[in-house]
């Protein structure tokens, strides 16, 4: 596994005081934060950093990382020395951070895990498992059909010996035609498993779509650039659409103006209430790159030559 | 994988079609106490739907709101004030940047 430097990932030196790296914790925190962040990898730096402070802060953990010496390089092939952190006993308090089951291998050689919800199975307690978030990410055109994504999810587990460990446990989930960003999906019994006959926690997943190359998504509205040219803008033509559903064939209305909205009723997210699509027009010139092209622009000008584009903004 | 096959299938449903969440689910939802969402409702963080507690009736938007706040709160150190603030702004910054991609310069 690979050895983590958490003074570098904290920017703090070594020898930092708690008040140093707790202050530095904090200004990486609102930094990194996902639900702030718009750093792509903020999600991936913000638990390092959790894991990060779960040891730094914590006299003993911090005690038992120094112990390992300075010479120790962030990547590096990293096996724990025998019997893992003895010597030091964690009082781990109710710490109510971040979740110890999302942190590193190289965390668990050193301070193993913790079992979640606690594992007093045999005494006849029963608990409902937790709920688990997560978000997934689908295409516009998924919201139109449906679909079926499989998800990876990793559960704590814990063995014969109270050892807990990560399973990669996989499911199928069918995302709803018609569902929106935004929206959130429950799996009920797909949470974290209960303790003793508890029942098993829901899992919520918060639907997002991808970013499209072409389309705009706003509520259960749909908004398309469509490209027409200056002819067909001014004298008004038949042009097919492409939308998420198939392509439309629209009537462009003769003296169309640019940023016109031509509206597919019931053509955007399907639903009860289905949203609109809605083709926004563009007037795309022809470039004038040839003696031709350049003698037809000038004849244009003089053919109307009363023509004052900017006589709207009174100027 | 040796599992693919036997891939459960999970029962599904979308949260903001149903007629709303009730005070426990919303906590259930949340894993946290009532007064954790009771505070954010009277923080103005959270509007439900209902005039007392019992009555109150939660959206997906409620459920989203309340769980960044509570992330917010956990994660930062925010206190309530703090962390009502900063879903304000990150609204204020998420619809500015929803009409600059509108206008193509995102």
């Amino acid at each position: 596994m690979e050895f983590k430097d958490y003074y570098a990932i904290m920017g703090v030196a070594r020898d930092a005081t708690q008040d140093e790296i707790k202050r530095a914790y904090r200004q990486l925190a609102r930094k990194y934060h996902p639900d702030v962040s718009k750093v792509p990898d903020a999600e991936s730096r913000f638990k390092e950093l959790g894991e990060a402070y779960a040891v730094l802060k914590d006299l003993e953990k911090r005690a038992a990382y120094d112990q390992l010496g300075s010479n120790w390089k962030a990547g590096q092939d990293f096996r724990p020395p025998p019997g893992g952190s003895a010597g030091f006993e964690f009082s781990d308090g109710p710490s109510g951070e971040a979740e110890d089951s999302d942190f590193s291998d190289f965390f668990a050689s050193l301070y193993g895990r913790r079992a979640h919800g606690g594992h007093r199975t045999g005494g006849g307690f029963h608990a409902r498992g937790q709920d688990h978030h997560a978000r997934v990410q689908i295409d516009l055109e998924d919201a139109y059909t449906g679909a079926t994504r499989s998800l990876v999810l990793q559960m704590p587990e814990v063995d014969g010996q109270g050892r807990v460990h990560l399973r990669k446990h996989t499911l199928n989930v069918s995302i709803p035609r018609g569902i929106r960003a935004g929206q959130h999906i429950r799996l009920a019994g797909q949470g974290m498993p209960g303790v003793g006959q508890g029942p098993a926690g829901d899992l919520y997943l918060e639907v997002e779509f991808s970013p499209h190359p072409h389309y705009r998504v706003e509520q259960r509205d749909v908004y398309f650039d469509l490209r027409v040219a200056p002819w067909e803008a001014a004298l008004g033509a038949q042009v097919e659409v492409p939308t998420p559903s198939g392509a439309v064939e629209v009537k462009v209305p003769p003296n169309a103006v640019a940023g016109r909205k031509l509206r597919l009723k019931g053509r955007g997210i399907p639903g009860s209430t289905p949203g609109d699509f809605y083709a926004v027009l563009q007037i795309a010139l022809p470039p004038a790159d040839s003696e031709a092209a350049r003698a037809f622009y000038t004849e244009m000008a003089k053919q109307f030559q009363f023509f004052d584009p900017r006589s709207v903004a009174g100027v | 994988m040796d599992d693919e096959k036997m891939l459960p299938q999970a029962s599904v449903t979308i949260l903001e079609e149903q007629t709303g969440l009730t005070l426990i689910e919303l906590c259930r939802a949340c894993a946290v106490r009532a007064d954790s969402i009771v505070e954010l409702v009277d923080e103005g963080v959270l509007t439900p739907l209902g005039r007392e507690p019992h009555r109150w009736r939660f959206t997906g938007v409620h459920l989203r709101r309340a769980t960044v706040a509570l992330r917010l709160r956990r994660d930062l150190g925010l206190n309530l004030a703090g962390a009502a603030l900063a879903l304000q702004l990150l609204d204020e910054v998420e619809a500015l940047r929803e009409r600059l991609r509108v206008l193509g310069a995102l």
